[in-house]
């Protein structure tokens, strides 16, 4: 483009020789016959596996036990607000996992002879309760410890529920804190040392913060599979939306609201697994300052 | 990149196999005189064992969920012909024509007794309460036992108080999961806060005991024994009946187009008319009189 006021330009202006021409129509080509051949594979692959489901002989009985119109409007209202309970169980759960990790893992971290007892303590900690299934310390604290009768002791539900969630995911968590903070490079610790820093230093200023942010992506995976884990508190009668969907189930003999509570989970677990991608990727490229 | 035209080809071969592999089978029960109807009759000839359509020749399959609750069963085995609804299937089973070593129980979970398809037992046999709901999906027997609702709460406490359904209306009551004592609960007294969701009885019984709940619904034979039996400290506060409908009944529960729930009827009628139901009753159950009615 050559406006009046643009400078003469020497001889005309530059077209793409015939070479060039035919090179983009080739990637034109090529790139055309991709796109029809995923359309062609997918469609093919989409509509073969719905042709499976639907012709199958149970489908219509299958069709009428978990995709009933009725039974979705009826449940979803009870559903959608038990819900709730499940978002503020992990909610409240969620920060007091990261902070009781966190310490776990700087217990098994300490060097002192005199925290020895801490370190065996932290490291017993992590192997006992990742050996009992979560709906185990579920049962065994929301039957066990209001059974005890103690003042002050709240016995409701919810709380012994939540409780064993936090119990259990911290000694999850508090290894893959440990994993991140093994995984700093020993320079960075021999270069703390050189600038006098002490050790609680070194962990509070140089280590801790580059093994978090090491660690974000598995971190996340754990919350993931925490929001799930929440409908085991339904054990104890915490009456949350899978509890409330298997009543309703229970009671009419349909199936419908198992799938109405799965859209939910779903629907709360994708952003955060795409937020999850989005964070890995942003600190990725911080890590490697720039460099691609 | 280029694809290797063999592998090119595999998205598309996949639904292929996957046809090929999940040949459909079709799983409706070989049933020989299939009356649909929950409550038709047939001919004496028609309920002889070997014209009987079952899920394996010879032999009574009947299921029931684990544990099995007294009264209803002893010592949580079916198999021992003790409490009301093992003596019950028994009789049933002599009435087809079954001796007691043709008869075999499976564990069903209470769940998993209405899921769609084939079922892996003749009938399930577990306190099912007959419902117009339920029984568009399954096939019921007649009832053989109608139930009453029942409140148990411990001694002393607010829940022992009530003589009226309108005093358990300020407390926090609790039931199992899917029960007509649930819906009582939600239907009938409709109570200030929620009422409290259980998994089975013993969630309940512990709850109750933990003073998580005020007072626990149940039919009246499982209320009944908890009270004698289970929680020493706890007492049956009264019985309703719900006011939905008619007399709730438990029924056995049957595949939908089971043709095996017209002689089932047939037997189940023989004993109600000859008693046989009325003594079991009186002998596994209760002797309903001294308790007290809630309006």
């Amino acid at each position: 483009m050559s406006g009046p006021s643009a400078p003469p330009s020497a001889g005309a202006a530059w077209t793409p020789s015939p070479r060039e021409v035919e090179r983009r129509e080739q990637r034109r080509r090529l790139r055309l016959r991709s796109i029809l051949i995923a359309t062609i594979a997918l469609v093919v692959v989409f509509v073969g596996l719905g042709l499976l489901v639907v012709t199958s002989p149970g489908w219509d009985r299958v069709r009428v036990s978990f995709f009933n119109g009725f039974h979705a409007k009826a449940s979803l209202p009870d559903i959608a607000r038990a819900f709730w309970i499940n978002v503020k169980m992990f909610l409240i759960a969620e920060p007091l996992i990261l902070v009781a990790g966190l310490a776990i893992a700087l217990a098994r971290g300490a060097r002192s002879p005199w925290l020895v007892p801490l370190r065996v303590f932290a490291v017993a900690y992590t192997d006992v309760i990742r050996g009992v299934p979560t709906i185990l310390l579920i049962l065994l604290l929301g039957f066990g410890m209001p059974g005890l009768r103690l003042q002050g002791v709240p016995n409701s539900a919810f709380f012994w529920a939540t409780t064993a969630l936090v119990i259990s995911y911290s000694a999850y968590v508090a290894e893959v804190f440990r994993s991140g903070i093994e995984s700093i490079h020993p320079s960075q610790l021999a270069s703390a040392e050189a600038l006098g820093l002490s050790r609680g230093q070194t962990m509070r200023f140089v280590v801790v913060p580059q093994a978090v942010r090491r660690v974000v992506p598995p971190l996340l995976n754990d919350f993931v599979s925490l929001q799930k884990d929440t409908a085991l508190a339904s054990t104890l009668g915490v009456f949350e939306a899978v509890f409330v969907a298997r009543d309703y189930t229970n009671y009419n003999f349909n199936y419908t609201p198992y799938v109405v509570v799965a859209a939910f989970f779903v629907a709360l677990t994708i952003p955060l697994a795409r937020f999850t991608d989005w964070l890995g990727r942003r600190y990725a490229e911080r890590e490697r300052a720039g460099a691609r | 990149m280029r694809l290797r035209g063999s592998v090119a080809v595999l998205p598309l071969v996949l639904p292929i196999l996957a046809f090929s592999a999940c040949a459909p089978v079709d799983d409706a029960p070989s049933s020989t005189a299939n009356t649909s109807s929950g409550s038709g009759s047939a001919a004496p000839d028609d309920c002889a064992v070997d014209s009987l359509p079952l899920r394996t020749a010879g032999t009574l399959t009947v299921g029931t969920d684990s544990p099995a609750y007294d009264p209803w069963f002893r010592k949580n085995d079916p198999t021992n012909g003790q409490g009301y609804e093992s003596a019950v299937a028994y009789a049933v089973a002599e009435q087809l024509g079954f001796s007691r070593d043709q008869v075999t129980w499976v564990k069903v979970p209470f769940n998993s007794s209405y899921k769609p398809g084939a079922k892996d037992f003749d009938f399930d046999i577990n306190q099912i309460s007959i419902t117009p709901a339920r029984a568009q999906v399954v096939d019921f027997s007649d009832g053989y036992y109608s139930a009453s609702q029942a409140v148990v709460a411990l001694k002393g406490s607010a829940g022992a108080e009530a003589t009226s359904l309108a005093d358990l209306k300020g407390l926090r009551l609790g039931a199992q999961t899917g029960t007509t004592s649930l819906t009582a609960i939600r239907d009938d007294i409709q109570p200030d806060t929620d009422p409290v969701v259980f998994e089975d009885t013993n969630a309940a019984k512990q709850a109750l005991q933990n003073d998580q709940v005020d007072a626990i619904l149940a039919d009246l034979p499982t209320a009944l024994y908890i009270s004698a039996v289970e929680i020493p400290d706890s007492t049956l506060v009264g019985q309703f009946q719900v006011s939905s409908g008619d007399a709730e009944e438990f029924g056995m529960l049957f595949e939908k187009g089971s043709g095996l729930v017209s002689c089932v009827n047939q037997a189940l009628a023989t004993l109600q008319d000859d008693g046989t139901l009325d003594q079991l009753q009186q002998k596994w159950l209760y002797d309903a009189a001294d308790v007290p009615e809630l309006q």
